[in-house]
Parts: C-alpha cells; structure tokens; sequence
C-alpha cells in the first residue's frame, strides 16, 4: 500500500506533476483500451479456417494456430519433426542440468561442460540426419523458430571462445599479435551485418579452392560467429581491463605462468564483471538472428512473410497483424527474460566482492 | 612548478647521454622469454600470411576459372535501370558510379533523419525516465522495455507492411492541417519556393548570427574577467528575430511553400518522400530512441547529486542548475556511447534490403553487383563506403567531445 501512495502521490505533486500525468494518462487511454479490444476481447480465437476471420477487423489467432507448426519447424519434413522435438528437450534438459543447486562447483562444472559439448555433438547429426538410417534433411529445409534457435545457439556458443581470444590477443604483450587481434576486430566492427551476410554469401566461393562445397547456412553461420566473435571481444576487453593490476602481478609473483594466471585470476574475475554485456550481446545475436532473411534462408519471420502471401490468407491486413503481434510477443519475453537477468546481475554486483575490494 | 624528467632525473644517465632518448630499433630478443614470444608472434604472423596467400591464390584461380571481369572500369559504364528514390538528377544512360553517388546519398539522407528523430525522441524519453512523476517514468521505462526487445526486422516490417501499405490511396489520404499528405503512395510534404529577394533576407540572417557569435563571445569574455555577464543573450535574440523579419517584410516575403494538392488520382506539387523511406525511417528512429534514452538517463544520473546541491547552496536557479551544472557534465557521458549509437544506426539503416528502400546495400551490393558479376569490387566499394560514414561520425562526435571534455590542470 505504502508503494502506491507514493506512486500516487508523486503523479500530483506539483502542479506540472499533475498536468503530465493527465496527458500520460490521456495517451493511455487512447492506447490500452484499443489494443485489448483488438488483440484479446474482438479476437477470433476459434475456427478450422481463414473462414472464421474473414471481415473481422481484430486480432485472428485461428492463423497462429493453424500455422503453428510450421513457424515452429519451418519447411522441416512433416514426418521428421520429432528429431527437432528430442534436440528441444535435451537442450531443456541441458539448461535444467546446469540451473539445479548443485553443492559442489566441481560437478557443476562437469555437468555444464558436458552438457555444452554433448549438446550440439547430438543436436547435429539428429538435425542433418543421414546417420543411423536417419532421412538426410537439407539446411535450406531447416527454419522456423526451430532456425533461429540454431542460429542464435551456435554464434553464442562459437563467438564467445573466440572473442575471449582475441580480447586477450588484443591485449597482448606481443605487439604483432595485438595489432592481428585488434586490425580483426575493429574490421568486423565497421561493417553492417547484412553486408557480413552478403560478403558470406557471394564471397564466400570465391575464397575457396574450386570444387568446395558450402550451403547457405554454414556460410551464414560462418558470418556470425566472427561478425559476433569481435563484439564479444569488446566485452570482454572492458572486463580485462577493468582487472586491478595487482591481481596479474600477484599471480605472477605464485609462479602462475600467463594461461594459469588467465584461467584461474584473472577470468573468473573478468566474467562476473562482464556477464551483464555478455547476456545484452546474446539478446541482441537473437535478435540478429531475423537477419538472415535478407539472404533467403526461412526463419520465423520469413515463415511468416510466407504464410501471408497464401492466397487462403489474403483476407485482410488483420492477419499481417496478429503475425506481428505473435512474433513480437515470442521475441519480447525471450529478450526481456535475458535483460531483466542481466539487469539483475548487475545490481547483485554493484554490491560484490569485486567492486569492494577495487574500491580499496 | 617546472615539468620533472619522466624518469626521475637520470635522462641525463641513460645512454645517449643527455640527448633525448632515441626511438628504439630493431633489437635482437634477449633472453629464453623474449625468444619464446618472438617465436610465437612469428608463428602467428606466418600462419595469417598464408591463410591470406592461400585465399588469394583462390580468389585468382576462381576469377580465372569463372571469366569474371576485373577491375573498377563497369564504373563508367551506363547502368540503365531505374532507382526509386533520387536525390540528385538521374537518368537511364547515367554510369554505375552515378547509381553509387545516389544510393551512397540515400544512405546517408536517411541515417541523418532517423538520428535527429532518435535524438530527440530519445533525450525526451531518456529525461522522462528521471521524472519524479512515477507514472511518466514508468511509461517511458515501459517504452524502452518494449522496443529494446523486439528485433529491428519485426519492427520494420510492422510499419511497413501492416501500417503503411495498408493505407488509403491518394483520395483518402490522411490529412495533417492541409499541408502534408499521408496515403499508400507516400508521405507528401510541402516544399519551399525561393523567390528573388530571398537570398536578401538570407545575408540578413547570415549578418545577423554572425555578429550574435562576436557578442557571445565578448559577454562570455566580459564574464570570464568580471564575474558578471552583459545581459547580451535577450539583445542576441532580438538581432536573431528583428532584423531578418524587417528584410523579409521590405522583400514582400520571398519564401513561399508549394503545398501538396489533389489533381485527379496523384498529389501534384511539394515532395514525395517514398513509402520504404517512411518506414525506415520511423522504425530506426523509435528503435534508436529506445537505447539513446539509457544512454540519456545513465548520462545524467552519473552527475553526482552533491553537485546539484552545491549549485542550489550558491543560488542558482533550476535553469542555471542544468544549463551550467548538470549538462556540461552529462555531456561527458552521454557523448561517446551516443557516437557509437549513432553508427549502429547507420548500420542498421542497411536493413532496407528487406523492404526494398534503394540504399546503397540493395542498390549497390544488390542490383549493381548482380548486374556486373564482379563481386569483389563491388562488396569492397560497399563495405568501405559504411565505414567511412562510421568513421565520419565517430570523428564528428570526438571533436564534440573534445569541447566538453574535463579541462585538467
């Protein structure tokens, strides 16, 4: 109750206070009401067809659910869809793993490593098929969220080894090094990721010997694993610097060469300092995942794009609608789950043994 | 107080004596560690040379074996296809470099409309955050939250495909007070018509401003000795208003608007600005706004409260407070990230590809190169126009940046 007298009370407690709530209020008003009415209260919810929505100018989620299977699987084989069902649920199964309040570190450790390499050592061959008498299914057959998973799930898991890397190279003694590292990650950096999509998709035979076979996928995922390698870099490089020196020299002084000093002084510290950006890069890689679109390949909103041109479908600009809405509500409550986290990191470390002990 | 010698006096030791010390040379690794990183770095050196010498080799033999032309001669040559959006003349016979020079200003005409849009939207939002009105601050919160988290795609597509080409044709066109026209073919505002006498009342201005800096800059001068200012700030603005307003009165008002109208099924007069432009422009401001404002309220928030109590102690007014106490500070903050926010702007501008908005990505990386078939050059071109845009904006903003920057003694 408390909270909201103060909530109250700070909406009129000055003249202008008040006259800018009336038209906060004003805006709402014309807003809310309109959006509920539209996309919940006036919306079809039932039906077997586009029948059901036609002339009606709200929100139709008959479409959702008549074309939730393919903005799920994309052009995946009908009869091959369980194969990206049993990939889901060992991921689910992965992340459940690594979030169960083990004791000891040890084990969560190996549980987490384990679950990072087996993962995608399973989730690849179940995909591609063409093992075990398992139907081969081409990448261009892949899409959907099902794409976008992949996409984002492989330029996390690739682009974040690699970063570390070079934002130590960057930060290296060795001069050649520091400038390769450096020269690599300030030329990823000027360039839009559509032009590194493009550049993947025409240049990419022409860098190759002859006779090099590539789909469009593996380029596309080649092009964000180094577009995204270079941004994880520059987190990473404000994490190291932000590493009293002391810290190195004390390492130095036990005798710890430079990867022991990395691996076990500095990094553990770099990545509680960094994990706040490194969560804010993964949110916008899912959202960048959208991109490869542009270059033909059939993600969740290609998908969508599709549907929409089904002559069925062509029955008013309420369907194009509820797609976005449908698509908007997927990526919000993904993205704003991994920012109210990473925002929660932060505060939780505005308080930490790092910080304190910095301060000193 | 004179400057110490870097190294605490012994300059004068270090051979050679007393000169000053010499830039150094290549030396020959002394010792197992030194010998160990020179190894190492020449590993890594001779690894990037081949990996290069092998992709090179590559991209000759398969230039060879595809017969594509090299070279930057398809420049000259007639392009002969039609662009949507031309800022400058244009016709069928014009050369590929001309298709460049008007993509490269699409490019850059929309990037500089959507940052002045996402500026100001987001410094409104950004300070809307700070607002002791709770419900104000949670509605901006809310707006951040909201767009932050939905991709820039979705957005794009939203206003263009579900807000803008479902709009009434011409006749029904949305109408904003009679003077600028909304409908499915565009956005149609009026466009200024210079009559003699205009450039008159132009150098009246010009005059104007310029003798508004000299009197700034005496006041501030004036104040720097004296403490007290001169009070020349209302007699600026008078110059400012006066002045011009008198010359456009004696030249009968030479500036005129030639309004969009209605003839038959199209708008006639004013300009057109193309759907694809409308939307672009709308979804990179809103997305832009939502990360300038954190920027906005970080940038503020990081001026310690102190320092406004401070101000208030010595009585100054709540003007003054953020006019000469808060701002310059913020400014120190906001500036950097906002330069970088600027040049994910432009480089988000290149999502037009997906709706068709000739930029320099679709037209030049897109048309252009699918025309020619040289696709080195072409991705080269490209690739180092965005750069130099990025470049030109970050070496924009430091220079701002140097101005408010902390003077330190």
């Amino acid at each position: 109750m408390g909270k909201l007298a103060a909530f109250a009370r700070s909406c009129v407690a000055t003249p202008s206070n008040i006259m800018l709530s009336i038209l906060t209020l004003l805006l709402l008003a014309w807003l809310l009401p309109e959006l509920v009415k539209w996309s919940l209260i006036d919306a079809v919810w039932t039906g077997s067809s586009s029948k059901a929505c036609e002339g009606h100018d709200a929100a139709c989620w008959v479409f959702i659910r008549l074309r939730f299977d393919q903005l799920l699987y994309g052009p995946y084989p009908t009869l091959e869809r369980w194969r990206v069902d049993v990939v889901a649920a060992l991921a689910v199964l992965a992340v459940t793993l690594m979030l169960m309040p083990v004791r000891r570190t040890g084990a969560r450790k190996l549980i987490g490593l384990a679950a990072l390499c087996l993962l995608p050592i399973a989730a690849a061959p179940l995909l591609a098929g063409g093992f075990f008498g398992l139907k081969p299914v081409r990448t261009t057959d892949w899409g959907g969220i099902m794409l976008n998973i992949v996409i984002a799930a492989w330029s996390i898991a690739t682009a974040i080894p690699l970063g570390l890397l070079l934002a130590l190279g960057r930060r290296s003694e060795m001069p050649a090094i520091g400038y390769a590292c450096t020269t690599f990650i300030e030329l990823w950096r000027s360039l839009p990721l559509i032009g590194v999509l493009f550049l993947a998709v025409v240049m990419f035979p022409l860098f190759v010997p002859p006779g090099f076979e590539s789909d469009r996928l593996a380029r596309a995922l080649i092009a964000f694993t180094l577009f995204n390698a270079a941004i994880f870099a520059e987190v990473f490089r404000g994490g190291l610097q932000a590493i009293p020196h002391g810290q190195r020299e004390a390492a130095r002084s036990l005798g710890l060469g430079y990867w022991r000093m990395t691996a076990l002084v500095v990094l553990p510290q770099v990545v509680r300092i960094v994990m706040p950006g490194m969560i804010n890069t993964c949110v916008s890689i899912i959202k960048e995942t959208t991109v490869v679109l542009i270059i033909g390949l059939v993600e969740f909103l290609a998908v969508l794009q599709i549907a929409f041109s089904d002559p069925e479908w062509l029955i008013g600009d309420q369907i194009r609608t509820t797609g976005y809405l449908f698509a908007a509500l997927v990526f919000w409550s993904l993205c704003f789950a991994l920012s109210r986290y990473s925002a929660r990191l932060d505060r939780s470390m505005a308080h930490g043994p790092i910080q304190a002990s910095a301060a000193q | 107080m004179p400057a110490a010698a870097p190294n605490g006096g012994h300059a004068s030791l270090c051979p050679p004596y007393g000169l000053p010390p010499r830039r150094a040379r290549f030396k020959l690794p002394q010792g197992p560690l030194a010998w160990r990183a020179f190894l190492i770095q020449a590993v890594v050196l001779a690894a990037i040379a081949a990996f290069l010498f092998w992709v090179g080799r590559n991209v000759i033999a398969n230039i060879a074996r595809l017969n594509i032309n090299t070279g930057f001669s398809f420049l000259s040559r007639p392009a002969g296809f039609e662009i949507a959006q031309k800022l400058i003349g244009y016709s069928e016979t014009a050369s590929y470099f001309d298709v460049f020079v008007i993509a490269l200003l699409n490019t850059v005409v929309l990037t500089a409309v959507a940052i002045f849009f996402a500026t100001i939207l987001g410094f409104v939002i950004g300070l809307a955050r700070l607002s002791s009105n709770q419900l104000v601050a949670g509605v901006a919160a809310a707006y951040v939250e909201l767009i932050r988290n939905i991709p820039l795609l979705l957005q794009l597509f939203y206003w263009y495909f579900a807000v803008l080409r479902p709009l009434p044709g011409p006749r029904q066109s949305l109408n904003f007070f009679e003077i600028a026209f909304l409908n499915k073919r565009g956005l149609f505002l009026p466009s200024p018509v210079f009559e003699p006498g205009f450039g008159t009342v132009l150098t009246t201005i010009i005059v104007m401003a310029l003798i508004g800096i000299a009197l700034a800059w005496l006041n501030q001068r004036h104040r720097m000795r004296t403490g007290s200012g001169l009070h020349s700030v209302r007699l600026i603005a008078l110059l400012l208003f006066i002045p011009p307003l008198l010359a456009a009165w004696l030249t009968d008002f030479p500036l005129s608007w030639d309004v969009p109208a209605l003839a038959g099924f199209n708008f006639s007069g004013g300009v057109t600005v193309i759907p694809e432009f409308v939307a672009m422009a709308i979804a990179l401001s809103l997305y832009g706004a939502a990360y300038i404002a954190e920027i906005v309220r970080s940038g503020i928030r990081a001026v310690p409260a102190g320092q406004i109590d401070a101000a208030r102690a010595i009585g100054l007014r709540p003007g003054q407070i953020s006019r000469f106490i808060v701002i310059p500070q913020a400014l120190r903050v906001i500036l950097p990230p906002l330069g970088t926010q600027y040049i994910v702007l432009l480089k988000n501008s290149s999502l037009s590809a997906a709706i068709a908005y000739p930029d320099l990505m679709l037209v030049f990386a897109g048309t252009v190169l699918n025309q020619t078939g040289q696709p080195l050059e072409v991705m080269i071109v490209t690739m180092a126009s965005y750069a130099l845009i990025g470049l030109a904006i970050g070496v924009a903003i430091n220079l701002l940046n140097r101005r408010v920057q902390l003077v330190e003694r």
